[in-house]
């Protein structure tokens, strides 16, 4: 019985969860006569792929979501690969030196966007990288490297100490100690703060609105947003049928990556 | 560690050495080298299907001719237009044609963004547009001057559609252009179509300012007064009879239903389509929703403009404007003389359902065709006039801070109209105060 009401309450949970998702799948395959109905249905009663053709006619969806995702999968493991060293420094090392490093992270995340946008455009210009992905990859990167840093911080300061020296003990050196005991521990970690960096870089709307200026270099959020008009009114069914397709690249990000952070936790289960 | 920390202020000072420089150069460069086409960067703000196309397929047009100013068509969005022209204006790398509204082009001139064109515009553009609709782009210029700021090209009046099988039933008389319904006629026409679950009308007032602000000069009414350059709010009688007469049909005659208030423009459609509502005022651009999402059989009618002393309606008007950084201007205005051409401006207005400024464009078949509305939309254009509102200093402040949250306690029937005069005047003229200092 306790067994039944566990499953009973995830399976609450999981269509409280993927509800959005399955109102925008519902969405898009409807007439727009049956979305102006006023008693919503939640199977359409006369599908139509008119939507998704029209999305895709109108905007270059492919292209955008393809330039999205080089950015956010650099953004990811760009930020990754420098937030992990600086992370393992800031935890194990600790001094003036970390506390003030670690209050300006903590700093750099008061100042709303709209407060640097410019002075960085200015930068950006100067650097020649507006109207370029590797111009917003950077942005991205260092957007979401603070946080990036501080969520690897409490995963390393998670790792004990003295496995470290246990390896040291055993005649390890400190590469092979950090290669062979944390690393592997450190897995699940670094995947979440991939997850997060990446997600963060695909949904970001207002750097990439500022900077990337010609249609051949926008990304998909900036694309999406051409199906709103004025005072909010929008053209539903072609918006819901390119968000749709623009959650997939996500969730197969996601489905590749979730097996990882599941052996990355084994693995650190059984170096533990 | 010190190296850790030394290193971070270096890296801190070169970061702000760099974003407080002017940007100066360094941008994509304007300036075109002898022989090679000087490139326009044209931000269309068209978000409906077939206006993308006209947009897009004047643009090919234009390039094909002039192969000497190619125009490279960059689509915004209305959602977040400003803050983009915005950060690219103080950057100084904004796009050379811009597609805007007419509101918010004020501040942009004040502010040196946009560039003066008069005496730039070709004499046959000029004299297709009426004074009007100029009107409505004439801004100071933030020192002592006036200026023209954009080209006005598309406009948007009120009119009312309605459920044409309700009326029928209801054996009401259809209105004309030539006879519309007076504001009486109409509370008269809303009660006879408010039987057991139909409303003769529903008001979405989700953002009402602007709504009642223009349908206000149907009596006069302007809610601004400005005296030796200082603007002040005023609700007398004027401002106070369209207020009055929607919050009677709401709560007097229960001919309009409450539950609306709330809504978005294109929201109460669903409900219009069921027959819960008999009649939608709305701009004449949501006829397009209407006709594409109007069930099979649904017969409906597009209503002229309501009348009380006079038809008049406020207007504003999307606009083609020059940045005033732009390298090349004079490419720019000849581009968008091309682009806003009689035949050119009936195909957008057509595109966005609005109406074209141009009397040339309106004369053209497309946009006089009774099918969908087409004759009785054009027509309503004859009573557009600058809104008021247009010129103020402030209003943006004055609207969100003050006008909509008190509007929308009014019409929720939360305050009086007395309370509502006095919060518009007395909070309203502590914001414009600022702006005229």
């Amino acid at each position: 019985m306790t067994r039944a009401l566990k499953y009973l309450a995830l399976l609450g949970y999981v269509a409280f969860l993927s509800f959005p998702l399955l109102w925008l799948l519902s969405t898009a395959l409807k007439t727009p006569q049956e979305m102006a109905a006023l008693d919503p249905t939640w199977i359409p009663r006369r599908p139509t792929l008119a939507n998704f053709a029209d999305a895709f006619a109108e905007q270059d969806l492919v292209g955008a979501g393809l330039r999205s995702l080089v950015v956010a999968v650099a953004t990811a493991l760009i930020t990754v690969a420098l937030a992990l060293p600086a992370a393992y420094a800031l935890a194990r090392f600790r001094g003036v030196a970390g506390k003030i490093a670690i209050g300006w992270v903590l700093v750099s995340q008061v100042f709303p966007v709209v407060l640097i946008i410019i002075p960085l455009f200015m930068v950006l210009r100067r650097l020649e990288l507006v109207n370029t992905l590797a111009g917003l990859t950077v942005v991205h990167v260092t957007f979401v490297m603070p946080f990036a840093l501080w969520m690897l911080r409490g995963y390393v300061r998670a790792v004990p100490r003295e496995l470290e020296e246990a390896a040291s003990v055993d005649g390890a050196g400190r590469l092979r100690a950090l290669a062979a005991v944390v690393a592997p521990l450190l897995a699940p970690g670094v995947v979440a703060t991939l997850l997060f960096s990446f997600i963060s870089s695909w949904n970001e709307f207002m750097f990439a609105l500022v900077i990337l200026k010609d249609p051949e270099v926008e990304t998909l959020p900036l694309t999406l947003v051409r199906f709103v008009g004025p005072e909010g009114v929008a053209r539903l069914g072609p918006l819901a049928a390119a968000s749709l397709l623009a959650t997939v690249p996500s969730l197969v990000f996601f489905a590749i990556i979730q097996r990882r952070l599941r052996s990355g936790l084994m693995a650190g289960a059984v170096k533990g | 560690m010190k190296r850790l920390g030394a290193a971070l202020a270096v890296a801190a000072v070169a970061l702000a050495a760099a974003a407080c420089g002017s940007g100066g150069d360094g941008g994509d460069g304007g300036g075109a080298a002898s022989g090679e086409p000087v490139k326009l960067r044209f931000l269309s703000l068209a978000w409906q299907k077939e206006s993308i196309e006209a947009n897009k397929e004047i643009v090919a047009d234009w390039n094909k001719a002039n192969p000497n100013i190619q125009v490279e068509y960059v689509q915004g969005s209305w959602d977040n237009v400003n803050d983009q022209l915005v950060t690219s204006f103080e950057a100084g790398d904004p796009p050379d044609v811009i597609h805007d509204d007419s509101p918010a082009l004020s501040s942009f001139a004040s502010r040196g963004f946009l560039l003066d064109l008069t005496g730039k515009i070709p004499a046959e553009l000029q004299s297709d547009i009426p004074q009007a609709a100029w009107d409505t782009v004439t801004f100071s210029d933030g020192k002592s001057g006036q200026g023209v700021y954009g080209v006005p090209f598309l406009q948007e009046s009120q009119v009312l559609i309605a459920n044409k099988k309700l009326l029928d039933d209801a054996g009401v008389r259809i209105p004309t252009p030539d006879s519309p319904w007076t504001w009486d006629e109409f509370a008269d026409v809303s009660k006879k179509l408010t039987k057991k679950g139909t409303y003769g009308v529903a008001w979405p007032m989700k953002s009402p300012v602007n709504k009642v602000l223009n349908l206000a000069l149907n009596f006069g009414g302007t809610f601004f007064d400005t005296q030796d350059g200082k603007t002040t709010v005023k609700v007398g009688p004027q401002e106070r009879e369209v207020l009055q007469r929607i919050h009677d049909q709401l709560y007097t005659d229960k001919s309009a239903d409450p539950s609306a208030l709330g809504m978005g423009t294109a929201d109460p459609l669903p409900g219009f389509f069921a027959g819960k509502y008999a009649i939608v005022p709305a701009g004449v651009y949501l006829r397009q929703q209407v006709a594409e999402q109007a069930p099979d059989g649904f017969q409906w009618v597009t209503l002229p403009p309501l009348k009380g002393q006079t038809s008049q309606q406020g207007a504003v008007s999307q606009t083609l404007s020059v940045a005033a950084d732009s390298k090349h201007p004079d490419e720019a205005v000849k581009f968008i003389a091309y682009f806003l051409n009689g035949p050119n401006q009936a195909k957008l207005a057509k595109g966005d359902w609005l109406l074209p400024t141009s009397t040339s464009a309106a004369k053209i078949s497309a946009l006089t065709t009774e099918e969908n509305g087409w004759d009785v939309a054009t027509a309503s254009a004859k009573d557009l006039v600058v809104a008021p509102f247009l010129k103020v200093n402030g209003f943006d402040e004055w609207k969100s801070k003050v006008a909509t949250p008190a509007m929308q306690e009014y019409f929720a029937d939360k305050i009086s109209l007395d309370e509502l005069a006095k919060r518009l005047v007395e909070e309203g003229n502590k914001v414009l105060e600022r702006y005229s200092r």
